[in-house]
C-alpha cells in the first residue's frame, strides 16, 4: 500500500496543479514532502527487512531501488522548494516569459512520478515505459523558457534519448524472452536467478543494446551531445532533476543488467564493455570541461564525467569498487542539484551564464558566491564532501587489486576534471564584478533549497546513517550479482 | 501447428517481413513529406499483418490484440495526432531535404542492414523454440537501424518523427516473434506511449515553427559549441 501511495501522490499533485494555478506551487511542495517521508520510511524498512512488495507484486523495492527512490524523493522535494521563487525571479530579472505554473507543475509532478516508477515497478517491460515517460514528461520542462535555443535543446533531448530508448526496447524484450523461457518472473530478481542458464549470445546482444540505448540517456560518450544543450537551457530546478536523478535512472538500468552477465558462466570479461565505455566517457568529459564557456554546461559535462566514473568503478571487479560506485551514484545525485541551484541563482545575480563574462559572484552576493564555490568543491571531489569519499574508495580499490592501468587513467581524468572545475569556478566566484548589472532580490525559497540540499553532501562526507550504510552494502552486493 | 501450415505461415511472414523492410528503407529516401507519412501507415499495417500471421500460427490471443492496438494507435491515432499537434502543413505536398544524398543514404542503409544481420545471427542461432524469430529478429533490428538513419539524415521535424516511429515498429516486429505473451499492462502502456510520443514531438515541431518560421529542425544550430 505504502509503495502505491508514493507513486499516487505526485500524480494527484499534478491533477491539483492542472485544476488550480494558485494551489500548484504549494500542493507540489506538500506532496513531495510527503513522498520524501514515505520514501525514507520505505528505505529504512528495506534496510531492516529486505525487499518489500506492493500492489500484488506489481511494485517491489530492493536495496538499490530503495536508494534510488530516496534520491528522487529528496531531489524532487528540494527542486519543488527551489521552483517556488525561482520561476518568478527569473521572469523579473531577465524578462523571460511569465511563469506558466499550469504547464510547469503538472509536468514537474508527472516527471517525478515517472522516475519514482522506475524504482518501484517490478516488470522489466513496464520499467522501460517509465524510462520513456521520463523523457516525454520532461521535454516541455526543458523547453519551458520558450526560446529558440530552449526548443532546440528540447528537440535534441527528445530525439536522441527516444532513439536510445527504442534501441534499448529491443534489448529489454530480448531479456524478457530469456527470463520468461527460464521460468522466472521478469523482474530484477528473476533476471539474476535466470542469468546462469541464459544463452550467452542473448545476454551479450541485450547488454550491447542496453548500453547504447540507455547509455544515450545516461550521457555516455559519444551519445552525450543532448546533455550539455538541455542543461544549459532548462530552468535550474529541472537541470537538478535531469542531472541528479534522470541520467542516473538510465545508468541504473545498465547497472542492473550487468550482474546477470557476471553470473553467466559463458560470458568472460563481462566488465570490459563497461570499463571501455566508462573510461572514454570520463576522459572525454574531463577534456571538454577544460574548454567549456558556459557554467551550466560546465556542470553538465561533470555529470558526463560522473557517469563514466560509476561505469568504470562497476567494472573494476572488487566489492570495494562496487561500493564506491554505489556511493558515487548516491553522492552525484545529491551534489548535482546544489550545483544547478547555485548556477540558477548565479545567473540571476550576474545576468549571464558565460564564464568569460561572469566575475565577482562572491562580492555581488556572498550567499550565492559561497554556495557556488561549495558546490564546485563538492562536485570536483574535494574533502570533506561526499564525492571525495566515493572517488577515493574507487581509486583505492582499483590500485590495491592491481588494476593499475584502468585505475591510473581514471585517476588522471578525475584530477584533470578537478582542475578544470575549480579553475572555472574560481574565475566566476572571485574577481571584480562587471558594471551595470542591476541588483536582484533573491528568492528566499530558492536560497532555502540550496541550504537544505547542502546538508547531506556535507554530513554524508563524515557520517552515513546506519540504514543508508546497510542499503549501500546490500546494493553493492546486488551490483556484484549476489541476489 | 502442423508442419505444412507452419511452412505456409513462415512463408507468409517472410513475405510481410520483406515488404516491411522495403517500406522502412523507402522512408529514408522518399522526397515528399506526405509520402513519408503514407509509408509509415503502410509500415504499421505490415507490422499488424505479421502479428496476425503469428497470432494464427501460434494460437496467441495476445498477438491478436497487438495487431488491433497497432492499427488503432499507429494507423488511426498517430496520423490524426501529428496533424493536430504539428499543424496541418505537414499534410501539404512538400519536399523533404536531407543531410546526405540519396545514393549515400542507401549505401549507409545497406551497411547498417549488414551490421544488423551479423550482430543478431548469434542470438537467432540460440533461439530454437521460436520458429518466426529467424525472420522477425533480423528484420526488426534492420528496421530499428533504418529508423535511426532516417532521424540522422533528415532535416525535417516530421520526417525525423517518422524515423522514430519506424524504429518503434521495428522493435515490436522483432519482439512479437520471441515475446508473444507480454503482460496486458505492458501492451496497453506501450500502446499509449506511441501516441503520447507523437503528441509531444508534434507539439515541439509546432512551437519550433512558431518561433523560427520553419519545421526544418536540422537547421537549428544556435547551441553549437563555438
Amino acid at each position: 500500500m505504502e509503495l502505491t501511495i508514493i507513486l499516487a501522490i505526485p500524480v494527484a499533485a499534478a491533477l491539483v496543479a492542472l485544476a488550480s494555478e494558485r494551489a500548484a506551487k504549494y500542493s507540489t511542495l506538500v506532496a513531495l514532502a510527503s513522498v520524501l517521508v514515505l520514501s525514507t520510511e520505505a528505505a529504512v524498512r528495506v534496510s531492516r527487512d529486505g525487499i518489500i512488495v506492493g500492489l500484488g507484486g506489481a511494485l517491489t523495492l530492493d536495496p538499490l531501488a530503495a536508494l534510488y527512490l530516496w534520491l528522487v524523493s529528496f531531489v524532487g522535494f528540494t527542486a519543488s522548494l527551489y521552483s517556488i521563487g525561482y520561476l518568478h525571479a527569473r521572469e523579473q530579472s531577465h524578462a523571460a516569459t511569465p511563469p506558466r505554473y499550469r504547464q510547469y507543475y503538472p509536468l514537474f509532478n508527472t516527471f517525478i512520478a515517472s522516475m519514482l516508477a522506475v524504482a518501484l515497478i517490478a516488470d522489466l517491460a513496464v520499467i522501460w515505459i517509465a524510462i520513456e515517460l521520463t523523457t516525454l514528461f520532461s521535454a516541455f520542462l526543458v523547453a519551458y523558457e520558450d526560446r529558440t535555443e530552449a526548443l532546440e535543446a528540447a528537440w535534441k533531448y527528445v530525439m536522441l534519448t527516444t532513439m536510445g530508448a527504442l534501441i534499448a526496447l529491443l534489448g529489454v524484450l530480448i531479456v524478457y524472452y530469456g527470463v520468461n523461457r527460464a521460468g522466472q518472473p521478469v523482474t530484477w530478481t528473476g533476471l539474476v536467478a535466470a542469468a546462469p542458464v541464459l544463452p550467452p549470445a542473448l545476454l551479450k546482444t541485450a547488454f550491447v543494446l542496453w548500453l547504447i540505448g540507455f547509455g544515450t540517456k545516461a550521457g555516455l560518450v559519444p551519445l552525450h551531445t543532448w546533455l550539455p544543450d538541455a542543461h544549459s537551457q532548462a530552468p535550474a530546478s529541472i537541470c537538478a532533476l535531469l542531472s541528479g536523478v534522470e541520467t542516473s535512472a538510465a545508468l541504473y538500468m545498465i547497472l542492473r543488467l550487468y550482474p546477470a552477465l557476471i553470473r553467466n558462466p559463458g560470458i568472460e570479461h563481462a566488465g570490459t564493455w563497461l570499463l571501455v565505455a566508462g573510461l572514454i566517457t570520463t576522459g572525454t568529459a574531463a577534456f571538454l570541461l577544460l574548454q567549456v564557456r558556459d557554467f551550466k554546461r560546465l556542470f553538465a559535462f561533470s555529470t558526463v564525467e560522473h557517469m563514466g566514473i560509476i561505469l568504470t568503478a562497476s567494472a573494476l571487479k572488487t566489492s570495494a569498487a562496487g561500493m564506491g560506485a554505489i556511493y558515487q551514484l548516491f553522492g552525484h545525485a545529491l551534489v548535482k542539484p546544489v550545483c544547478f541551484y547555485a548556477a540558477g541563482l548565479a545567473m540571476l545575480v550576474l545576468g549571464t551564464q558565460n564564464i568569460d563574462e561572469a566575475r565577482g559572484l562572491l562580492s555581488r552576493s556572498p550567499a550565492v558566491g559561497w554556495a557556488f564555490m561549495l558546490a564546485a568543491l563538492a562536485i570536483a571531489g574535494t574533502p570533506p564532501f561526499v564525492l571525495f569519499i566515493s572517488e577515493f574508495a574507487i581509486l583505492r580499490a582499483g590500485f590495491t587489486t592491481g588494476q593499475f592501468a584502468a585505475t591510473g587513467l581514471l585517476a588522471a581524468f578525475i584530477v584533470l576534471a578537478f582542475v578544470a572545475i575549480l579553475y572555472n569556478a574560481g574565475r566566476i566566484v572571485f574577481g571584480k564584478p562587471g558594471a551595470g548589472i542591476p541588483d536582484v532580490r533573491l528568492p528566499a525559497s530558492s536560497l532555502a533549497a540550496v541550504g537544505l540540499a547542502l546538508v547531506p553532501i556535507v554530513v554524508f562526507g563524515f557520517y552515513l546513517p546506519p540504514p543508508f550504510l546497510v542499503l549501500m552494502r546490500q546494493a553493492s552486493m546486488v551490483l556484484g550479482g549476489i541476489s | 501447428m502442423n508442419t505444412p501450415w507452419l511452412d505456409i505461415a513462415l512463408s507468409l511472414d517472410g513475405f510481410v517481413a520483406a515488404l516491411f523492410l522495403v517500406t522502412g528503407l523507402n522512408v529514408i529516401v522518399v522526397r515528399q513529406m506526405l509520402a513519408a507519412l503514407y509509408l509509415f501507415i503502410i509500415h504499421a499495417v505490415l507490422l499488424a499483418s505479421s502479428a496476425i500471421v503469428l497470432a494464427v500460427a501460434l494460437g496467441s490471443i495476445h498477438l491478436g490484440w497487438v495487431a488491433v492496438i497497432t492499427i488503432v494507435t499507429k494507423v488511426v491515432a498517430v496520423p490524426v495526432i501529428v496533424r493536430w499537434s504539428a499543424g496541418s502543413q505537414v499534410y501539404k505536398r512538400r519536399e523533404v531535404d536531407q543531410v546526405l544524398s540519396i545514393p549515400i543514404s542507401l549505401l549507409a542503409a545497406a551497411a547498417l542492414a549488414l551490421a544488423a544481420w551479423m550482430s543478431i545471427t548469434p542470438l537467432v542461432h540460440s533461439i530454437s523454440d521460436r520458429p518466426f524469430a529467424a525472420i522477425n529478429l533480423p528484420t526488426g533490428l534492420m528496421t530499428v537501424f533504418f529508423g535511426a538513419l532516417t532521424v540522422a539524415v533528415r532535416r525535417e521535424g516530421v520526417a525525423q518523427l517518422m524515423g522514430l516511429l519506424i524504429m518503434e515498429s521495428g522493435a515490436f516486429f522483432a519482439s512479437i516473434s520471441i515475446v508473444p505473451d507480454l503482460p496486458v499492462i505492458a501492451e496497453i502502456a506501450a500502446a499509449v506511449d506511441v501516441p503520447v510520443a507523437a503528441l509531444v514531438i508534434g507539439l515541439l515541431i509546432r512551437n519550433i515553427d512558431r518561433l523560427t518560421g520553419t519545421t526544418r529542425v536540422g537547421l537549428l544550430a544556435g547551441l553549437k559549441e563555438r
